[in-house]
């Protein structure tokens, strides 16, 4: 990619925990980002996959420095803005956008769709050539929606029209960069598909950068030319689209790519990896390696010692994996099945 | 639990210092001067200067806080009225005779009062709000939501004598509200307090009532609900046995706030019925400029809703496993 | 060949007929807005021991019927016509004691989010626990006892001290096993599983799929699965239920419908999900618009809005007749496109995709 446009360093989110006896203090913390690297090059697509409790929501909002983050480094076209105070932040605001899940709850239900849209211009202060209600129409042209009904209200749309809304507000300050944290996973199947082209359009007409934040490995795929995954905070393995879902090399990779429903009954067959158990708490994450507690390969060596995140012999340049034990970078391995119930 | 109890007795001990502190300070922003009122018609600047270094009010406002707050615990000494052994209120300036002693009298006339009439209103308002939810949509339910907004609209000095008139007067049902000590003789205690019990819950009942019902009903739609329908559950036991613990948290919680509110109500229904209670003493103060009878009630008051709302929120823990009380 | 035909006239007599039989089952809420047609004239049959699937987005009916067979509708504000056969037994005429007596113990059913759908103010233990002595008549000790076991068979470690602790003390996936565990523990014929695992994270939705495989393997339990997902249907079930606005739009066994998918819609739903293996360059291929309001549901076959051929089988027809499941039995589908045409269709939609 060319220019590199955001690039997360070593970065570091633990929300606190309190307790305590007469006085609160902090007991502990949710361990929710801890020690994330990652880059979206301009007009790059990133994908970010996880499960509940991973983190990944959590590194949307801190690329959008909506949070602010415990330590390292959020770099936006080479500048710092980990701690950046509102003010430095205004101009770079506008540049970087977000799109959430929810299309109910993210739209004011008191305000005309015309209002919601026009909002970042103003609070931004962005005359566009031809008026702010000429821009309006344009955009909610571009995301698919009759430009006549900006006067209209959310609840006048269906679901899959009011995520094109939000689509629509993100859009109106011209964004470099937009995170997107699990813009399809509330709407219907056969709605989800016209988002998600939607936003491969205007990634590709527009040369928007964009972070993809979702649980659903196929749509990640389909959407995204770099993918990462995280596990509890950590990100564990990362790779162009074909390492991650053609060679993947960490167990966790395979465990997930392996639990994706397929709605295909004569495909190749694939490995079949069942876990045990769930995700532990974010709270009191495992030592060493933190997936080993549900790993079919752990070692004495996970326990004790972090794998660092590196491209391992036989990956591809910029695929990294963070395993002391890799697996063969296949997706037809050997069945593993660790649920007691399930033996 | 017990670390729970202790970080909430502190807390509470805080709020009552500070409620007695502002109650202190709003007592000398009133433009009444209590010593002169002891200084009678002609008053000469040295008697009153007398009576103020006397009373303790001729220095300055926080070091007299001090020696209130200190009295509580150690008691204190007046050149007016004598010792004051701990825990000292100090003195009426209206009666002279000691607060805490006063309050003490007092204090069983509210607290049966308030105790009664809170039994009442959970034991009403709740009954009558379940059948309202049974019978959701019908006759009964009807009856029950119209009639509770007509209790919710009536007012204490105006039911309380009405029913006194008619139940008391007229018909001879009751006998005349008083205060008898449940010591001395519990039936006339009981029998002696009912009609202000009656007309202290009324407006509360009528709340309860409406509360109840709404809370069934969307407990009712809720998941878990469905769930013990799906297991076979009868609708009464789905009724009785699920249902009801989610629809008590919330009532739980406006009791709590309510108490405060209850207590006001049981001070209107003293004067309506002219009951010896912290009421009467509580007016009688306002009227006197007392204010070390104002305090005392206050401080009394205050201390009493905040130990029922400890109660309530230990209640929480019981009725719902998802609270801990740590 | 497309002859219209209207399955399942009410009323047939009943021989040794299906474990389970839909038979023109129609469902109707009155909400302030007016009358929700929600399940309009739909049939459809079970077999013990075997899963149905029934996809369907938002709105299809598909959580309706199920709560229908149980009946668990509201019934002051809800109409339901036609009827539901389990072996002899006929539902919707059926007492409210009869159906006290099946819900949990003939059928059983789970949810969405065993978060809500289990009681935060009981443990485990005493939820599974109830239900067995409500239709079983056991003992508390026997109940407890019978409650470890069911915990163990899905899965749950230490049932011995689990069963004493509460919902909110479980993660996700071991509340959904508990959740089973609840619905099997009167081992049951018939299992609705209502969205399962929508709830549930990825590796942990494999988990409870496999699982529910498993017991019903061991238990020999019906299973009617509901979900969004033709994924989840793929790996899970025997016969697939596609449902449209209300009515069935295509049915058969998995394999049928999945390799060759007969009705538009389903052809929309498959070509909408992007796969681990598809092209990437190319765009999905959405279902056009948005689903119809049950308040007000199109005239004709349901789907004439969103479909691309609504005028190949006539000019008028779409538009105004609605199209019935055919045939009968078997692979079948509510479409006026003779099977040719429909054959031609897609053989044209995978090449363009190639």
């Amino acid at each position: 990619m060319n220019e590199t446009l955001l690039e997360l360093k070593e970065l570091v989110k633990h929300f606190p925990v309190r307790g305590g006896t007469l006085i609160k203090r902090q007991v502990g913390a949710v361990h929710a980002v801890d020690g994330v690297d990652l880059t979206v090059g301009a007009g790059e697509t990133v994908g970010l996959v996880g499960e509940s409790g991973c983190g990944k929501s959590t590194t949307g909002r801190l690329a959008a420095r909506l949070l602010e983050p415990t330590s390292g480094k959020i770099l936006y076209r080479g500048q710092d803005i980990s701690h950046s105070s509102r003010k430095r932040l205004k101009p770079i605001r506008p540049e970087i956008q977000m799109i959430f899940q929810d299309p109910y709850s993210s739209l004011n239900p008191r305000q005309t769709v015309g209002t919601i849209i026009r909002g970042p211009m103003e609070v931004n202060d962005i005359n566009p050539s031809g008026g702010r209600k000429k821009r309006v129409q344009e955009l909610l042209e571009i995301v698919g929606l009759n430009p006549e009904h900006f006067n209209r209200f959310p609840h006048e749309f269906s679901g899959g029209q009011r995520q094109r809304i939000g689509i629509a507000r993100a859009l109106a300050l011209d964004p470099k960069l937009i995170i997107a944290d699990e813009p399809v996973s509330a709407l219907d199947v056969s709605i989800q598909a016209q988002v998600v082209n939607l936003l491969q359009e205007l990634q590709r007409d527009l040369g928007i950068a964009f972070l993809f934040i979702a649980h659903d490995l196929a749509v990640v795929r389909h959407f995204s030319q770099r993918v990462a995954v995280m596990y509890l905070g950590k990100i564990v393995e990362i790779g162009d689209r074909q390492s991650i879902y053609e060679r993947p090399r960490h167990p966790y990779t395979h465990a997930l790519l392996s639990a994706v429903p397929e709605p295909d009954v004569s495909s190749e067959p694939r490995e079949r990896i069942r876990l045990a158990g769930d995700v532990p708490s974010p709270i009191n994450p495992p030592s060493g390696c933190r997936f080993r507690t549900r790993c079919w390969k752990a070692q004495d060596k996970c326990a004790t010692e972090v794998p660092p995140l590196v491209r391992l012999s036989g990956n591809r340049e910029g695929h990294l994996t963070a395993c002391h034990f890799p697996e063969a970078p296949t997706t037809q391995g050997e069945d593993v099945v660790l649920d007691p119930a399930l033996a | 639990m017990t670390s729970y109890l202790v970080r909430r007795v502190a807390g509470a001990l805080v709020i009552l210092m500070i409620i007695s502190a502002i109650t202190f300070y709003l007592f000398y922003a009133v433009p009444r001067d209590p010593a002169r009122a002891f200084c009678g018609k002609i008053c000469q600047p040295e008697t009153l200067a007398l009576i103020r270094h006397n009373l303790g009010m001729d220095e300055p406002l926080f070091v007299q806080y001090w020696h209130w707050l200190v009295g509580i615990f150690a008691g204190r000494e007046f050149v007016q009225f004598g010792s004051c052994p701990a825990p000292c209120l100090g003195y009426s300036f209206a009666t002279q005779e000691p607060v805490f002693s006063a309050i003490v009298d007092r204090f069983p006339v509210t607290v049966s009062l308030t105790l009664g009439a809170s039994v009442v209103i959970l034991a009403f308002g709740i009954l009558t709000g379940m059948i309202a939810a049974w019978k959701v949509g019908q006759p009964l339910d009807k009856i029950a939501s119209s009639s509770s907004v007509i209790g919710a609209s009536l007012q204490i000095y105006f039911v309380g004598p009405l029913l006194a008139f008619y139940l008391v007067d007229t018909m001879q049902l009751i006998p005349r509200p008083s205060y008898v000590p449940i010591t001395e003789n519990p039936l006339d205690w009981f029998t002696h307090l009912m009609l202000p019990w009656v007309v202290l819950s009324i407006i509360f009942t009528a709340n309860y009532t409406r509360m109840t019902r709404s809370q069934m009903v969307e407990q009712l739609a809720e998941d878990y609900v469905r769930t013990a329908r799906a297991k076979g559950m009868s609708s009464r036991s789905v009724f009785f046995r699920f249902a009801w613990r989610g629809a008590m948290i919330p009532i739980l919680t406006i009791f709590g706030v309510d108490l405060a509110t209850l207590l006001g109500g049981a001070i209107i229904t003293e004067q309506t019925f002219s009951l010896h209670g912290i009421g009467e003493l509580a007016v009688r103060a306002v009227q006197n400029t007392d204010l070390p009878m104002l305090l005392g009630v206050t401080i009394v008051g205050a201390a009493a809703i905040v130990l029922l709302n400890i109660v309530v929120d230990v209640l929480y823990a019981f009725i719902d496993p998802r609270v801990r009380l740590s | 060949m497309t002859t219209v035909s209207w399955s399942g006239e009410p009323g047939t007599s009943r021989g040794p007929g299906p474990f389970l039989s839909v038979r023109d089952l129609s469902v109707e809420f009155s909400t302030e807005d007016g009358i929700v047609h929600a399940v309009d004239g739909l049939s459809f049959d079970l077999e013990k021991g075997t899963t149905l699937g029934i996809v369907g987005e938002s709105g299809s009916g598909k959580s309706v019927t199920n709560l229908a067979i149980l009946g668990l509708h509201d019934p002051a504000h809800t109409k339901i016509g036609g009827e539901i056969w389990l072996e002899d037994q006929e539902l919707i005429s059926a007492g409210r004691g009869t159906m006290e007596k099946l819900r949990g113990n003939r059928v059983a059913m789970i949810f969405q989010d065993p978060l809500t759908a289990l009681s935060p103010f009981h443990t485990i233990g005493r939820q599974i626990g109830e239900v067995y002595r409500k239709h079983k008549g056991a003992s508390k000790k026997e109940a407890r006892d019978r409650a470890i076991e069911m915990l163990r068979r899905v899965g749950i470690p230490q049932p011995e001290t689990r069963v004493d602790h509460y919902p909110h003390e479980f993660s996700g996936g071991m509340r959904q096993r508990a959740m089973i565990a609840m619905a099997l523990v009167c081992d049951p014929d018939l299992l609705i599983a209502d969205e399962p695992t929508t709830a549930l994270d990825v590796t942990v939705q494999a988990q409870i799929l496999d699982l529910l495989k498993e017991l019903q393997q061991q238990f020999g339990t019906a299973i009617i699965l509901i979900t969004h997902d033709l994924g989840v249907v793929a790996g899970t079930a025997d016969n697939v239920l596609v449902m449209y606005a209300g009515r069935a739009a295509e049915r058969g066994t998995v394999r049928e419908v999945l390799r060759e998918p007969r009705h538009p819609y389903t052809w929309g739903l498959l070509s909408s999900m992007p796969r681990l293996n598809s092209s990437v360059d190319v765009p999905l291929r959405p279902v056009r618009g948005t689903p119809p309001s049950m308040l007000n549901p199109p005239s004709g076959c349901p789907f004439h809005p969103r479909c691309d051929y609504p005028k190949l089988a006539g000019p008028e027809l779409c538009f105004n007749q609605r199209p019935s499941i055919s045939p009968e039995t078997g692979h079948g589908d509510a479409c006026y496109l003779t099977l040719e045409q429909k054959r031609e269709l897609r053989t044209a939609k995978t090449e363009d995709r190639a």
